[in-house]
């Protein structure tokens, strides 16, 4: 045994994850020492994941209300209203630790722990999403096998339980080798008189658990979550949990049941921290007590002790705050669904959260103090390679003689090639809401009855974030709701995934920092409040290190009507393509630079917000007048890949010619932002050109969609790029397949 | 002219089913509970998909041991018309309602994608609005779809008439290449030989409401709504 291990074993709170002054806080809040029971609350409930410690000073910055927002952060998930007395809740959230360790049941429980967060607060899942990230697998068999996993959980999960996966994105990177990123988002429906809330009010009302037994699975996972991944970390494989899609399903159909009658007062899923973590958060918001007897607790294990009942996690469980005297027509319900709900203990009006086993007390602290773990502000530092990325020139690579194949190359890249290989695993029809598909700029859904639907999207770019953490941040703000406007949905409030390293580091805090500071100027610029998010931090490992600092935006937007829902393929021969927006000869952080020459440097491409605002508003209104045709964001490897993409989709060509003076790779493959292709007729493309130089935007018909089948762009009278769509196609269609070097 | 929508544990397909009979065609329809020993007063039976019992031991497996199967089952031989979609196929051949079973997708993954098929008989109760021959795109979905039955028994159904769907091409052509799960013969969808029990792989209910983008399924149930509705006069 090293030393340093047996200075851990010989203080039990650092065992626990309590740093000395935490535990010296935690005693003075007791009054006493803790008993272990005590101190496995304390532990918990402190993490970064439940006590959100370094993130939280940071969420100040936030915007988080607005006139459409009913619930911003500070519930299971916030709210939206998408007028007629309806409303959506959504949510993101990570699962990266587990899904490193075993990425089916890791990925499988990420989806199933979102979807609970959503019909805790009373509404229907009716969509998943997710972000992932992986390293790139190359020869080596253990990345494709994560890849296949996750997705696999993903699917099997979710297919299962009935929700849509309707969109998200897979994005690679060896910053994520030893430590994927799995996040999983989920939107419900509900009408507004139907919201349910986290919270334990009356006393003397019944706490009942309802779903899943409990056993030892998950144990500790919240501060599993909160320290680095090691290799040594084998035992954590205990704090992986296992999911039930079918116990889902049902937990989904009878609580649903139960919140029709006038029976619960406060609805919580279990999630991190289990059976605690609900339990305390819900107390804490009506400023009550509880008491919770654990022996009352259906348990699928023996000899559990009261702390792991405390805090198991194990999937499945939602627990009810029911009124007094209803817990026989709750139980009824579940009954119907062969599912129990047990009342497992009541509201107090003391203020103390108190465990019991069989009636005599085990431990007892305020609930309050459960709820006030200590925050920190730590050092920042800019990490030492922007000095070299930032000094960047366009002069340092060479431009490739042959365009078409670095075209080729990019469509086929893993960061842009078609997604299909991974969405056709999953079922993304069921419900019948799904208008436009996965493998597009954005999910839209219809909702049933009305002439209107939603938009749905989950972006990020983590080289972005580590080439420039604050204008990267903005970025992905400003391309999530760029994806939403080109769908023809209207913004509405993002939630956001902070995945970063250790923020005990001080280059890691600096990129938390500014990431949230960027996030938080975007969506004041675009008015997308920020309605709740989670932090995933200590994601790194002793062989690879640290991950690209990747926040994972999801959005959702609101379309007013099904006539306005706009694709990206291009839907007619001979109508013309409109560039929005201005190219500059930005090299920078580029996928390019990345796939073609192996380099990730130079600064994010530049964004005015303002600009950025004025520009969506414009697209949205022309697609709103029925102007165009089809609508594609300039995203990942620029202007060739989204002409090609639009041309893909459609099975069109396309003619085009421009006149800028600069590099043929940076006009063809650069990233510069806030543009957007279009496709319109002629008529048309007259009123396009004249609202945009109205709004002193830059519009130009760079050339027509073409029924030959080949994408030719010149600039200056110089043909930079012919090829066929079908190679281009071919490129697009099987670049996931090699990666995962199947066959199928 | 009452349909009803058979709803076990963990059928996620029902409130679909149930949309297509109450807002596409416009018809009464409630649901039926898997314990229920009478079904009431119902013209037509749906058994929607899903993983009812999450798919444990097989799918379809546990499902059809329930109360309401034996009672789907002497509606069904009194010749009242069934249809199982998805799941509900892999219900009606665990329960022997109809011959064969369905195996595990030959790539050994779960396939979600929009379908051609060709219409093989449009002479029964559930096609008569195609014609044979017509080429319609409905939405698979399943892991377990590659159906299996033993050489006999397909020589034996192809000579009745009984696969009304074959997975093919958009030109219509049902080959190897165009077979999504390996299905022997390209079968889709099949009929029992009294002409009044159907089960099937894709998913008519999520192809019959266009502004879905797709509206070939609607005529599945508009079919089965113009036999009862001449039978019933």
């Amino acid at each position: 045994m090293t030393e340093k291990k047996a200075e851990m074993e010989e203080k039990i709170w650092r065992k626990a994850g309590l740093t000395d002054s935490e535990y010296e806080l935690l005693t003075k809040h007791m009054g006493r020492e803790p008993n272990t029971v005590e101190l496995a609350l304390y532990a918990q409930m402190w993490s970064e994941h439940c006590g959100y410690t370094h993130t939280r000073p940071l969420f100040k910055h936030f915007l988080t209300t607005g006139p459409r927002i009913v619930q911003g952060p500070g519930e299971n998930a916030g709210i939206v209203d998408i007028d007629d007395d309806e409303v959506i809740t959504f949510k993101l959230e990570s699962h990266n630790h587990p899904s490193a360790i075993a990425p089916f049941q890791g990925a499988a429980t990420g989806v199933g722990g979102i979807i609970r967060d959503i019909l805790a607060m009373g509404a229907y899942p009716i969509a998943s999403l997710n972000s992932l990230h992986f390293g790139h697998p190359g020869e080596e068999g253990h990345t494709r096998w994560l890849i296949s996993e996750v997705i696999h959980g993903i699917g099997e999960y979710g297919n299962c339980v009935g929700v849509p996966t309707v969109g998200g994105e897979v994005r690679f990177s060896n910053a994520y080798k030893g430590n994927p990123l799995v996040n999983a988002m989920c939107v419900g429906f509900m009408k507004k008189s139907e919201i349910k809330k986290a919270i334990a009010t009356g006393v003397g009302n019944s706490l009942m658990i309802v779903g899943n037994l409990t056993g030892r699975d998950g144990m500790g996972g919240a501060s599993f979550a909160s320290k680095d991944l090691e290799e040594e970390n084998d035992e954590d494989r205990g704090a992986i949990q296992v999911g039930d899609p079918f116990m889902e399903k049902l937990l989904i159909e009878a609580c649903l049941e139960v919140f029709e009658e006038d029976y619960v007062v406060g609805v919580q899923d279990m999630g991190a921290a289990g059976i605690l973590s609900s339990s305390v958060e819900t107390a804490s918001k009506a400023g009550n007590g509880v008491e919770i007897d654990v022996a009352l607790v259906p348990k699928r294990e023996e000899a559990m002790r009261p702390e792991e009942v405390m805090i198991s996690e194990s999937q499945e469980r939602m627990l009810l705050i029911v009124k007094k005297g209803m817990e026989d027509k709750v139980n009824k319900i579940f009954h119907k669904w062969d599912l129990h709900a047990v009342v497992i203990g009541h509201v107090t009006d003391d203020g103390m959260y108190r465990v019991l086993e069989d009636g005599k007390t085990v431990g007892e602290v305020p609930v309050w103090s459960l709820m006030d773990a200590p925050t920190y502000i730590l050092d920042a530092v800019e990490p030492p390679h922007l000095k070299e990325t930032m000094a960047f020139k366009n002069e340092q690579v060479a431009q490739p003689s042959n365009l078409n194949e670095v075209l080729v190359r990019l469509l086929g890249a893993p960061d842009i090639c078609s997604k299909e290989w991974v969405y056709r695993q999953y079922d993304h029809r069921v419900q019948m809401n799904t208008v436009v598909k996965p493998g597009s700029d954005a999910a839209i859904l219809r909702i049933k009855g009305r002439d209107k639907g939603i938009g749905i999207t989950m972006d990020s770019n983590g080289r972005y974030c580590y080439l420039n953490p604050k204008r990267g941040a903005q970025s992905i703000v400003a391309e999530s709701a760029r994806n939403q406007v080109v769908s023809g949905a209207e913004p509405i409030a993002i939630t956001d995934g902070l995945n970063f390293g250790n923020p005990e580091k001080p280059e890691v805090y600096y990129q938390l920092e500014q990431s949230i500071i960027g996030i938080s100027e975007a969506c004041r610029a675009l008015d997308t409040p920020v309605i709740g998010g989670n932090a995933s931090l200590y994601n790194q490992t002793p062989e690879f290190g640290s991950i690209y600092p990747t926040p994972i935006i999801g959005m959702t937007g609101l379309v007013k009507s099904l006539d306005h829902v706009m694709t990206m393929e291009f839907k007619n021969a001979d109508d013309f393509v409109i560039l929005i927006g201005e190219t500059k000869e930005e090299l920078g952080a580029s996928e390019y630079l990345d796939v073609i020459h192996n380099l990730v440097s130079g600064d994010v491409p530049e964004l005015d917000l303002t600009l950025e605002r004025k520009a969506q508003d414009y697209v949205l209104d022309i697609i709103r007048k029925g102007l165009v045709r089809s609508a594609h964001d300039l995203g990942d490897g620029g202007m060739a890949v989204a002409l090609a993409e639009s041309c893909i989709a459609g099975e069109l060509g396309a003619n085009v010619s421009l006149d800028l003076d600069m590099r043929a790779d940076a006009l063809l493959f650069g990233e510069s932002q806030t543009r957007f292709m279009l496709s319109a007729d002629e008529s048309s493309t007259d009123k396009i050109i004249e609202l945009a130089a109205a709004q002193g935007l830059e519009a130009a018909v760079i050339g027509k969609v073409t029924k030959e089948q080949n994408i030719i762009i010149h600039n200056m009278d110089e043909k930079l790029i012919d090829i066929s769509v079908g190679d281009c196609q071919t490129a697009f269609a099987t670049g996931f397949d090699k990666l995962m070097k199947t066959d199928s | 002219m009452n349909w009803g929508v058979l709803l076990f544990p963990g059928s996620n397909c029902a409130e679909d089913c149930f949309h297509a009979v109450d807002k596409i065609l416009g018809k009464p329809v409630k649901y039926l509970w898997h314990k229920d020993t009478d079904l009431g007063d119902v013209d037509a039976i749906i058994i929607p998909g899903g993983f009812s019992y999450g798919d444990h031991l097989r799918p379809g497996a546990i499902a059809h041991l329930s109360p309401a199967m034996t009672a789907v089952k002497e509606f069904a031989a009194k010749g009242g018309l069934v249809i199982g979609i998805c799941n509900g196929f892999q219900i009606l051949t665990e329960s022997r309602m109809l011959p064969g079973s369905l195996l595990q997708n030959r790539g050994l993954k779960f396939l979600c994608q929009d379908q051609t098929l060709q219409v093989d008989n449009a002479d029964t109760p559930f096609t008569s609005e195609y014609a044979s021959g017509d080429v319609v795109v409905f939405p698979i979905a399943h892991n377990e779809g590659n159906y299996y039955a033993a050489p006999d028994t397909i020589a034996e159904m192809e000579a009745n008439g009984q696969i009304l769907f074959r997975y093919c091409n958009p030109e219509g052509e049902v080959s190897d290449g165009t077979n999504p799960n390996g299905s022997l013969n390209g079968i889709a969808g099949i009929i029992n030989r009294t002409g009044n029990v159907v089960g099937m792989m894709p998913h008519p209910e999520r192809s019959a409401d266009s502004v879905l983008g797709l509206s070939d399924g609607k005529g599945v149930f508009v079919s089965m709504l113009k036999h009862l509705e001449a039978k019933h006069g």
